[in-house]
């Protein structure tokens, strides 16, 4: 049979039977086989459809087996239920606590069929399995990608183009209430249906920033310390994969109702709202796994498995940004998952955690929550710090100002961070003596802000600076981090706090920060790597109309969003008050939202086609003394022939005859980029 | 050194340039209280801090993107340096000296919006999912707007029915979060008469965005006759025409707004959390119970006082059950008034 035939009928079958496997549910659960909107069954059979599609291809392709798996890990978890829930004469059919127990039961479906547990499990009954290397026997370069493997290079793409799937989701979510809020009044969107889609954007670029954060950690970590691959690889898969069955519940979320709580999930409302919060907290709680196993991995790669001479200070920048980055995730992690299990857990097992009524306390749950949520934001923001310090040197030809005032500054902030929690909650009625220090302890994080901030300042001060589309992207990030963090102060002073929070001040400052600290040097990073990971060259004139729209588009709405926050504009609203006279700067913000989009459109654009048809990569086009730059490019499969090891500093760009590494027996000495650049 | 003159000199021209331009901005709303006096200082510092040190970065970076770019095929690297340590120390100390400066002035602040005063007024505040109401527990009156003398500090006591909310007053620039099992107090002194509006700032559910109710600060001599008419006790002076009668329509389309209904029922014939008002007055609804009924005066005055006595089918009964005690009989009328006018 040749593969479109078997495509087409896996896609027919697969079709099939999401539509029966949608009745039966129903069936099961008392309901009319058909329900009154068919839009739900529409999107299983199309997905199920997909699903079979992929398993016509190849029946061995990871993705679809998963997704296989998690349909039968929800069905497994909806037979329990109702059998437990008959066997204590209770209604068999409770909606929300079947799907719940469904919801629990379908990652670990899933990781069963994507293979993810494969070798562990045949390790507990005693059988040995080898490392893999290379896409399975006899399969194609590019199946591995769909699949569990354990190669760090693959799961670092796997994660990025996750992330930037999601990215594309939640932004296009953005657009669609953005053009709501075009004009005062309800245009096409139901409160309920804003509410969901504000509070889906929010969570889904969450999850698209971890998801970025490590493909950048992945691919770039082992490469710049010369491992060979992570320490733990199984695990490493294992933490990419657990990511995608909670990215589908959290998107499934819709189709139950949605959730209007904001991606904050406050009790006692999400305690309260509609039965679709379950699954975007129990989707946030298995993508919590993703953080604490990817970044125990990172921290023990990093420290241990460095090549010889790299001393700490000898350290990329990036690698210090991702210690400290992992070391947030490895400890606060666990808190987001708490307060969202406890909410699971109040909603379907009556624990009345949040219900004041019954003793519970509703602002414990938003001091369990920032107790993740705000060290999370520097999760998001140092990686993304970070590549601007790594870049910085190489187009400006010249050392990394204060390169250890930059690394331990990523430590500060780090443990500044799980300090300062509580300025998230200075309207929520803490006492004033929390009030008072956690104003002052928010202030602290700006003293190292800034020291990055001058450092990079002195970086380019009298430096040959030259402007491919990575280098524009870090300028820009300064700038836009710039407005993230002067709009910082005035948040952390309790008084002007009072009026500020919870305004869209706050929409401009977070997005002002994200952009900044992580959609800029993200796509710098993607630009910057590009060559590197693929073997050819981006379209520069495309890759700078990207950062055109981009740039202009976000200082825009930042700014625009800042302003209408002051004239009382409140965030999270589908519908504003025509008296404040607001209309115009929505007119704005929409616009340059729009911008943003397109450009980010024209950016993904460039890079698959590039990386297909672009020009052929020069090894070192940027002139970088890094070592993973002194390798041919795609990296080869363990990265370096042989180990190589450091003898000078990473940054010593304008210091002659001196080299970081010495690989083969040749210090690898590091010219300005040589390939077809503009000057300016 | 060239180099540093020239970009000091763009940076002081530039920095008060833009201080010139923020002086003369209006950044905020109307003053409407004496606490947004002192917030609003505090803030225009903050502006004035902005301003230095993002024309300081912005300067010095644009300056090196402009003057120390590479010529084309020019093989050289930039000057070798690589940290200066006074340098490190000097932009670690006066950031730090700055921020817990402006930490100390906020504290003051704070301190300031914070204190009782002997003559303060006590309003009872209380959040719904999605409406406001007010009582004055001196007078034993209530109401879904909220009245207040200028000049005289009010004391809210704020209280939660369901889910957190948040009472914020943008021309007052306060905001405390009403949390539900617990009371949460705040003080405001209004200095300017006017007519504002309290909107609930924290995401509360489906109709969040409509969660608003009216402000009015009056002169002391206003908000007495509005008190005296609240409680029934008004008599007119001499020379006064009496109560003005007003329209009721006009009346019942105002308390619609004020007592938060639209936020629920709609007036364009959409379905919201409740039924729409339009066309409702002469139909006939079924009701969760199965049985039927027309809505005339009397279905309509019990669906306000009593809304947990008929639920129309397909809706919840969510709606609040004081509108009895927060709405007098005058307003009540005018309100079925203007759902009958609403055809």
């Amino acid at each position: 049979m040749p593969t479109w035939f078997r495509s087409l009928l896996g896609f027919i079958i697969g079709a099939l039977a999401g539509t029966i496997v949608f009745i039966a549910v129903r069936a099961i659960g008392g309901l009319p086989l058909l329900s009154a909107d068919l839009r739900p069954l529409y999107a299983m059979a199309v997905f199920s459809g997909l699903v079979g599609l992929m398993l016509g291809i190849d029946k061995e392709l990871g993705l679809p087996r998963g997704l296989v798996g998690m349909a039968a890990g929800f069905v497994v978890g909806i037979l329990t239920t109702v059998g437990i829930r008959s066997l204590l004469g209770l209604t068999p059919w409770d909606s929300e606590r079947v799907w719940v127990v469904g919801a629990f039961v379908a990652p670990i479906g899933f990781l069963l069929g994507v293979g993810a547990l494969s070798d562990w499990l045949r390790w507990i009954v005693g059988i040995h399995t080898p490392d893999q290397h290379g896409p399975p026997p006899g399969k194609p370069g590019w199946f591995r990608y769909f699949g569990f493997d354990q190669n760090h290079k693959v799961i670092g793409i796997q994660y990025t183009v996750t992330g930037i799937l999601l990215m594309g989701v939640a932004g296009t979510l953005a657009m669609v209430f953005r053009t709501e809020l075009l004009a005062p009044g309800l245009q096409f969107l139901k409160p309920d249906t804003f509410n969901t889609f504000i509070s889906m954007h929010g969570i889904i670029m969450i999850a698209s920033i971890l998801l970025g954060v490590g493909g950048m950690a992945n691919y770039l970590v082992p490469l710049m310390i010369g491992a060979s691959d992570m320490a733990f690889p199984r695990l490493n898969g294992f933490a990419f994969w657990i990511t995608v069955p909670s990215a589908i519940l959290i998107v499934m979320a819709i189709f139950f109702g949605g959730w209007d709580t904001g991606w904050t999930g406050y009790a006692p409302l999400s305690v309260r709202t509609v039965m679709g919060v379950n699954l975007f907290l129990i989707g946030i709680f298995f993508f919590g796994f993703s953080s604490i196993l990817g970044s125990a991995n990172l921290i023990v790669t990093a420290l241990k498995m460095r090549a010889p001479g790299m001393t700490l200070f000898r350290l990329p920048i990036f690698v210090w940004a991702m210690l400290a980055t992992s070391l947030i995730q490895l400890t606060a992690t666990q808190f987001i998952g708490l307060s969202f299990l406890m909410v699971v857990l109040e909603r379907n097992l009556g624990m009345e955690f949040f219900n004041a009524a019954l003793g519970g306390d509703p602002l414990l749950f938003q001091h369990l929550f920032w107790f993740y949520s705000h060290p999370a934001v520097y999760i998001f923001i140092l990686p993304g710090l970070g590549i601007v310090s790594e870049l910085l040197p190489v187009f400006s030809r010249k050392p990394l100002f204060g390169y250890k005032w930059i690394a331990l500054s990523s430590m500060a902030i780090a443990l500044l961070g799980f300090m300062v929690w509580a300025h998230h909650m200075f309207t929520a009625g803490m006492p004033n003596a929390l009030r008072l220090p956690f104003m002052y302890t928010t202030m602290l994080v700006a003293v190292p802000t800034g020291v990055k901030f001058f450092s990079w300042l002195g970086t380019v001060w009298r430096g040959k600076l030259f402007f491919p589309t990575p280098m524009l992207f870090v300028l820009a990030s300064i700038a836009v981090f710039l407005i993230g963090g002067l709009t910082g102060p005035p948040l952390a002073t309790v008084p002007t706090d009072l009026h500020l929070h919870d305004s869209y001040f706050v929409v401009g400052h977070f997005h002002a920060t994200m952009f900044g600290g992580f959609v800029f040097p993200f796509f710098a990073a993607l630009y910057y790597w590009f060559p590197k990971i693929t073997g050819r060259m981006y379209n520069e004139r495309l890759g700078r109309i990207h950062f055109a729209l981009q740039t202009t588009g976000f200082y825009i709405m930042s700014l625009t969003m800042a302003r209408t926050g002051l004239l009382g504009m409140r965030r999270r609203i589908a519908d504003y008050d025509p008296a404040l006279n607001i209309q115009n700067l929505h007119v704005i913000m929409t616009v340059a939202g729009f911008a943003i989009f397109i450009g980010v459109l024209i950016g993904v654009y460039n890079l698959v086609v590039s990386a297909r048809r672009g020009e052929v990569a020069v090894m070192n086009p940027w002139g970088s003394r890094s070592p993973e730059w002194q390798i041919p490019s795609p990296v080869p499969e363990h990265n370096y022939e042989e180990p190589f090891e450091v003898v000078g500093n990473p940054y010593d760009y304008g210091l002659p005859g001196t080299a970081y590494v010495r690989m083969n027996g040749h210090e690898k000495v590091a010219a300005p980029g040589t390939a077809a650049l503009p000057a300016r | 050194m060239r180099h540093a003159i020239n970009v000091t000199i763009i940076i002081i021209v530039c920095v008060f340039a833009l201080l010139f331009i923020a002086n003369n901005v209006q950044w905020m709303p109307v003053q409407g209280s004496a606490e947004a006096a002192l917030i609003d200082r505090l803030f225009n510092l903050h502006i004035d801090t902005i301003i230095v040190l993002y024309v300081l970065v912005n300067g010095i970076l644009l300056y090196s993107v402009f003057v120390f770019r590479r010529k084309k095929d020019d093989p050289s690297e930039g000057v070798y340096f690589h940290g200066n340590t006074t340098l490190e120390v000097l932009w670690t100390i006066i950031p730090l000296i700055t921020v817990l400066y402006f930490a100390f002035l906020g504290a003051n602040v704070l301190q300031k919006t914070l204190e009782a005063a002997d003559d303060e007024l006590q309003v009872v505040v209380t959040a719904r999912q999605w409406t406001w109401s007010f009582e004055y527990p001196e007078w034993g009156i209530a109401s879904t707007e909220l009245n207040l003398p200028v000049d005289r500090r009010a004391h809210f006591v704020l209280y939660s029915e369901d889910v957190t909310h948040s009472f914020w007053v943008p021309e007052f620039r306060l905001k405390q979060d009403t949390v539900p099992g617990q009371e949460h107090h705040l003080r405001v002194t209004p200095t300017r008469v006017g007519t504002y509006k309290v909107r609930c700032a924290e995401l509360c559910g489906t109709s969040h965005a409509y969660m608003e109710a009216a402000v009015n600060v009056m002169t002391p001599e206003d908000f007495e006759v509005w008190r005296q008419k609240r409680l029934g006790i008004y008599v007119p002076t001499e020379g006064e025409a009496g109560v003005e009668p007003q329209d009721p329509v006009a009346l019942g389309q105002q308390v619609a707004t004020s007592a938060g209904c639209t936020a629920c029922h709609s007036v364009d014939g959409s379905a919201l959390v409740g039924p729409t008002w339009k066309g409702l007055f002469g139909k006939t609804e079924t009701f969760a119970d199965g049985t039927t009924g027309v809505v005339d005066e009397a279905y309509l005055h019990e669906s306000i006082v009593n809304p947990s006595a008929k639920i129309v089918s397909g809706f919840q009964d969510v709606m609040p059950k004081n509108y009895g005690d927060i709405l007098t009989e005058t307003e009540i009328n005018g309100l079925i008034e203007y759902i009958k006018s609403l055809q």
